[in-house]
């Protein structure tokens, strides 16, 4: 029994070593190489971080696109889902709000036109993204309120939109972050 | 077809192209034989030196045991002292508190025990040095350990007779070295050049587009995110796990971590068939758990693709299915196969929420878990099949009226008792730790803990109760993946998840590697006309037989009251 606890720590030891200082420090060098430095891919204007590309921000206002509901709002300090189960009475009061609030603020949209993501909390509280119908029923009322022709903004919307991997898996998706700054630097 | 299915198809063909060599290899590497791999010999023998093991000392398959208990249990007192002290140790930038004693109660028996249960958030409740040195490094030794008794159970049935059964230390170190790291190395690599962070900078702080102040956590994640996935650990560097932006940025980082969760599982079930010699063995093995994978896959698919039907009857367009809890760059579909991959293996990570699936999906989460053998966990899933396996075995001699026997061993009294034990386990803890929780919320609703229990659910009704029996089924099945709703960071539910998952890890270690020793050391009957075979499609039937009868009659009830009452509720 002493023989393999004193095993047991020597062999403890060792493998800290190789696992948690030789492995992780190894891969944290190799990272350098990637884009951001492997602290995360930021985006820079002005000489000032405003944002990373992968966490989602809050836009509220009518002149930007507006992301998916978020359960932290966005604050990426923490993450997480609303954890709402899909009877809940009070979930489905608040869905019904998040689509009463895009019925008010883009005139002539129809409810059956919009997308459940568009009023569905993600699972991180910091999606990126939204899918291409998110997007596309917004377009008039951003356009209205830059004061630009739809066809201008149409055009931003599919440059910022990612076809699904290989043009054969998964979804297509929105960057919301990255079509904003496009819009703002119109 | 959409472009979502044939991610998942395409995601589930590229597993079975890389799971299956990869069970051939280790077969290899665990008998001794040549494989590529040998160029790290030098490095074993280094780590077997300096921690003065000597591999060529035989071990029977209690000593086996005990080497495997004790230097468990050293782990688990380092890294409780660990989270408990990390507020005064270094490497702490956010500067994060120390751990209460009830949480580290928790936490150190859940990634000791391969299950990763998280009553913290990795954002604010540990810190860059306890992630790496004690949640991290026990993703690592947690897997190796699963896999080291997975080979001790394959060594008993190697041979005719025996009871030498190899050298738990060596299974143990080369489980990491040809398997784990090398591994970890090439999926930590691919998820840091694809975004995820690795280095070990702090939290950053910046002014948003719209002027708010964000601070973004960050930190080497990528190392951790690896381990965790191929470690069938699941235990997230960030709160929402590989929902989280860092953590799974893309449908490429998404199909990587769905693959790497599940080939060790999978190449662990080929290699055993391979080192026994019993090829057919092994496959068929691998049939029937492939089977019983399809069976929950198809109808949660089924379930989240449908949309949420209390948000189809306010007209909104759920195209592509149910999106609460769900990322728009996975898609409904990669995340319903990822949940069910995630509770047919043990891995217990998420790329969606659990609670926010639909009341069928979680009962198909659930009764995975329940199952726990479908794959399983690194190395244990087989464990756990093993015991469905004896169990079967036990019942067809009752059935052709012959003393049963299994590989050319009788499997008699002792035996049975042993497997029938760790078979009652499962029930007694999740029933049991369910009607507790049960009644403790319905009569103590006051009790002044962290969350009283009051609050303890995030939803009413059916649902809630489902949160509650999802916990216990979690902790028992060492998978770690939550309805993540129920206020669980308070003493009673970190007491008693800690109990049942520490019961619910080493007893169904201890019985299977038990019982093949105990098999292995008896005399080798050869086959004959009457031998019962263990390897034809009648055999693999009757296995899937036993372990829907089992699951069944045990979980029915408790099925019947959360998910199910939920999901006909929503009918009317």
């Amino acid at each position: 029994m002493k023989k393999y606890i004193i095993q047991s720590l020597r062999l403890t030891l060792v493998l800290i070593v190789l696992l948690c200082i030789i492995y992780p420090i190894s891969i944290a060098i190799a990272g350098k190489l990637a884009a951001g430095n492997g602290g995360g891919e930021k985006i820079v204007k002005n000489g000032k971080t405003i944002g990373y590309e992968l966490l989602g921000q809050s836009f509220t206002k009518p002149e930007y696109f507006w992301g998916r509901p978020s359960a932290v709002n966005y604050n990426a300090a923490g993450s997480a889902g609303s954890n709402k189960g899909p009877s809940n009475p009070d979930y489905l009061k608040e869905v019904q709000s998040r689509v009463d609030t895009l019925l008010k603020y883009n005139p002539g949209l129809q409810k059956s036109n919009i997308p459940a993501d568009m009023v569905t909390a993600s699972g991180s509280g910091l999606d990126p993204n939204i899918s291409e119908q998110g997007a596309e029923i917004q377009i008039a009322r951003v356009a209205k309120a830059r004061n630009i022709s739809q066809q201008k903004v149409k055009e931003l919307v599919a440059m910022n939109t990612l076809q699904p991997l290989f043009g054969l898996f998964g979804p297509s998706s929105v960057n919301v972050l990255k079509l904003n700054l496009a819009l703002d630097n119109l | 077809m959409n472009t979502e299915l044939i991610g998942i198809i395409a995601t589930f063909l590229l597993t079975l192209i890389i799971a299956i060599p990869l069970g051939k290899y280790l077969a290899k590497v665990f008998a001794g034989e040549k494989v590529w791999t040998d160029f790290l010999k030098p490095l074993e023998n280094g780590i077997y030196k300096l921690s003065g093991i000597n591999i060529k000392e035989q071990m029977n398959w209690k000593q086996q045991l005990k080497a495997l208990l004790t230097i468990n249990i050293l782990w688990l007192v380092y890294g409780f002292l660990m989270l408990i002290f990390q507020n005064k140790l270094p490497f702490n930038p956010d500067g994060n508190p120390g751990m209460t004693p009830d949480l580290a109660f928790n936490t150190i028996i859940s990634f000791v025990a391969n299950c990763n249960l998280q009553h913290y958030s990795g954002e604010s409740g540990v810190s860059y040095l306890t992630q790496q040195f004690v949640l991290m490094f026990l993703q690592f030794v947690s897997a190796a350990t699963g896999i080291a008794a997975a080979v001790v159970l394959f060594k008993a049935f190697r041979d005719k007779t025996t009871t030498l059964l190899g050298n738990f230390w060596e299974f143990f170190v080369k489980a990491i070295t040809r398997l784990l790291l090398p591994l970890s190395i090439v999926i930590a690599l691919i998820l840091t050049f694809n975004g995820t962070p690795a280095s070990y900078d702090a939290k950053d702080q910046f002014l948003s587009v719209q002027g708010d102040t964000i601070n973004a956590s960050r930190g080497p994640a990528a190392q951790m995110i690896a381990i965790k996935h191929l470690g069938t650990n699941g235990g997230g560097y960030f709160g929402a796990n590989s929902a989280h932006p860092f953590e799974n940025p893309s449908y490429l980082t998404n199909m990587v971590e769905m693959i790497a969760q599940v080939i060790i599982p999978i190449a662990m079930v080929i290699a055993f068939g391979y080192f026994i010699r019993r090829k057919k063995l092994g496959w068929t093995i691998f049939g029937v758990m492939t089977i019983g994978l399809f069976m929950l896959m198809i109808p949660t698919l089924n379930s989240e693709l449908g949309g949420n039907p209390a948000l189809t009857k306010m007209g909104i367009a759920q195209t592509t299915g149910a999106m609460e809890g769900k990322e728009v760059r996975f898609g409904p579909a990669a995340t319903a196969y990822w949940s069910t991959l995630t509770t047919v293996i043990s891995t217990g990570s998420v790329n969606g929420m659990h609670d926010s699936t639909m009341p069928l999906t979680g009962l198909w989460q659930l009764l995975a878990m329940m199952i726990n053998g479908l794959y399983g966990g690194c190395g244990v899933g087989l464990l756990n099949y093993f015991i469905y396996l004896i169990i079967a075995v036990f019942i067809s001699g009752l059935m052709v009226g012959r003393t049963p026997e299994f590989l050319g061993h009788k499997v008699e009294a002792r035996e049975i008792k042993i497997a029938a034990i760790i078979t009652l386990l499962s029930p007694f803890l999740i029933l049991a730790g369910t009607a507790i929780s049960s009644y403790v919320f319905a009569n103590y609703a006051d009790a002044g803990w962290a969350t009283q229990p009051k609050n303890w659910l995030n939803n009413p009704g059916f649902h809630g109760f489902s949160e509650m029996l999802y916990e216990v089924t979690s902790a028992n099945a060492n998978n770690g993946s939550g309805f993540e709703g129920l206020g669980d960071n308070n003493v009673f539910w970190n007491l008693l998840t800690g109990v049942i998952i520490f019961l619910g890890r080493f007893l169904p270690i201890i019985g299977p590697v038990a019982i093949a020793g105990l098999l292995g050391a008896k005399k080798f009957i050869p086959e004959s006309a009457g031998t019962l075979k263990t390897d034809t499609k009648t055999f693999a039937l009757m296995t899937f037989a036993v372990i829907l009868v089992l699951n069944a009659l045990s979980y029915f009830p408790a099925l019947a009251l959360g998910p199910l009452a939920e999901y006909f509720s929503m009918l009317k």
